[in-house]
């Protein structure tokens, strides 16, 4: 018998749906069979938390007296450079923007201590963050400079704006050169000396509803620890990367763009971090929470890291370069083991998502739909699947001749 | 009784020789050898702690000299700051000394022994939050 969305969340009105991680739906399923544990459990919880790149928080700070446009000028949070091109007093902060006056790489690997990432970290952990503003003044916004302390409970608004977030599985990295390298997968030894992946694997949302048939555009979800929804495909959605078994993708593949109140989040699930060699970015957690509408939404949840396949791929060629190698396809019990096989080689690894932290979000979720205080959306319209689904594809170059 | 770890270096003709063992036998010490690398007609490092009286680990440290071993003094300490640590794993492909491990592969929790560390502090910047801490 197939639920609707509607019925599972009578059923959390009155507390009493049966919800479990994504973790707990592998043993029910394997013990009890697809049809039975579609009967009986009515939410699987995911989550996922990890460094997401294309992350950040457009704020509104209020008008000043007299009146200020940002647009066209320049502003920095604690020394890091904001977005100004809108209206008068709304920013945007990307998580991997770092102060102007940071040496990036110039002695390599650069540290890059303090970012993006890390004054939404202090925004949210309610610390005063300094604003400083330079305008070009005009008649009817005639400030032209600016420079205070802020904190996020006197902002009109400040939310979180996360353009890719969530991938869909994630490619393994290691070096076959023979030095060290840095990576946004981290630091990379040579000769294969160990092996960094970035995915929570079985808890992760997407590997759990693979064709995206259950999340879409509308979804609620939980978001830095409080409430968020899935706006949009993320970028670089590619839904036609090689699946595997039931339907996994077996490279990245689909993404999602998310949207929350930046005000509820808690500092211990948006963490500034500090990618030596890369720069600065921000670990996400986040949580979806499937419906188990039928038989075939909870064998897509019963998926199991010896079923996610992941390619492993150099990063001291094959990636900056842009070439399609794969060295081999390891599987999430292979890497979360400790050690993977390549080239005859027993190669350390170490993820760079944090499966734990995943696991803690998963059951908060879960606590929260149980308790009846996370109802469950009807999405409103489909993330692209399918044949019809736009291809993710590289930049044509289209050299620019001088003088023309 | 106090306790310190030294890091010991055996130019390549002392490797033969039996210099740590005097260190029971001679002196009243008890001690840990946290790493070795020793191989013949190579240089050989040792990691070692030592545990006694005061006054009996600087006689035993001035016998290691006389030999011919150079001493450092491990005055470092590692500590994780579990605040700012998000169990990601990233050190624990980077520690040499299995110092940083998966507690628990089930649920993926990082744990750190002490004992192991030998303040190499190649741990200290691949960590992204930083929550690796060097003491003094
Ligand atoms: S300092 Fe070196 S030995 Fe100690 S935990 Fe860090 S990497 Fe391991
Ligand atoms: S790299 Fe840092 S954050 Fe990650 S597990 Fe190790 S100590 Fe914790």
């Amino acid at each position: 018998m197939a639920k609707t969305i509607q019925e599972i969340n009578e059923k959390i009105k009155k507390g009493k749906a049966v919800v479990v991680t994504a973790e707990e739906i592998i043993g029910i399923v394997e013990q009890k069979g697809a049809a039975q544990a579609a009967k009986e459990v009515d939410v699987v919880t995911t989550g996922t938390f990890g460094p997401m790149c294309s992350s950040g928080a457009y704020l509104n700070f209020g008008h000043t007296r007299p009146k200020l446009k940002a647009g066209g000028g320049t502003a920095t949070l604690n020394n890091v450079p904001a977005y100004t091109g809108w209206a008068a007093v709304d920013l945007y902060l990307g998580a991997t923007a770092m102060p102007d006056d940071d040496p990036r790489n110039k002695i390599h690997p650069g540290e890059f201590a303090y970012g993006g990432g890390h004054v939404i970290n202090d925004l949210v952990a309610g610390k005063d963050v300094r604003l400083q503003v330079e305008a070009y003044g005009t008649d009817c916004y005639p400030r032209k400079h600016l420079d205070t302390w802020i904190n996020i409970k006197d902002l009109n608004e400040a939310v979180l704006f996360n353009s890719r977030n969530a991938y869909q599985n994630y490619n393994v990295a290691v070096n076959l050169s023979d030095k060290t390298i840095y990576t946004y997968l981290g630091t990379l030894k040579p000769k294969l000396g160990n092996a960094n992946y970035c995915s929570a694997g079985q808890l992760s949302p997407l590997l759990n509803d693979p064709y995206y048939k259950t999340l879409g555009i509308g979804t609620r979800i939980w978001l830095g620890g409080g409430i968020g929804y899935i706006v949009w495909q993320g970028t670089q959605h590619n839904p036609h990367a090689p699946r595997g078994k039931s339907g996994v993708p077996k490279r990245g593949a689909g993404t999602l763009a998310l949207i929350g109140d930046l005000k509820q989040m808690g500092p211990d699930w948006l963490k500034g971090v500090s990618l030596i060699g890369y720069g600065p970015s921000m670990a996400v957690g986040i949580g979806i929470p499937i419906p188990i509408l039928n038989e075939e939404i909870v064998k897509y949840t019963a998926v199991k890291d010896e079923d996610i396949v992941a390619a492993v791929v150099d990063y001291s060629d094959a990636y900056p370069n842009a070439k399609a190698d794969v060295l081999a396809e390891v599987n999430y019990a292979q890497l979360k083991s400790g050690s993977i096989e390549l080239k005859g080689k027993q190669v350390p690894t170490s993820g760079l998502s944090s499966y734990k932290k995943a696991l803690q979000i998963a059951e908060d979720l879960k606590t929260q739909i149980k308790q009846g205080e996370f109802l469950l959306t009807e999405k409103v319209a489909d993330l692209p699947a399918g044949e019809s689904a736009p291809r993710f594809k590289p930049l044509k170059e289209r050299p620019v001749k001088e003088g023309k | 009784m106090s306790a310190k770890k030294i890091v010991l270096t055996f130019p390549k003709d002392k490797i033969d020789k039996p210099i740590v063992y005097k260190l029971i036998k001679e002196f009243d010490l008890s001690f840990n050898i946290l790493k070795a690398s020793i191989t013949p007609d190579q240089e050989g490092h040792m990691v070692l702690e030592l545990d006694g009286d005061k006054a009996e680990i600087d006689k035993a440290i001035k016998h290691l000299k006389d030999e011919g071993v150079n001493v450092e003094f491990l005055s470092k300490e590692i500590k994780v700051n579990w605040d700012k640590c998000t169990q990601c794993g990233a050190c624990v492909s980077i520690c040499p000394t299995e110092a940083l491990y998966i507690k628990d592969r089930q649920t993926m929790e990082v744990a750190f022994d002490p004992e192991k560390c030998i303040a190499c502090e190649l741990c200290i910047r691949p960590c992204p939050p930083r929550a690796i801490e060097v003491h003094f």
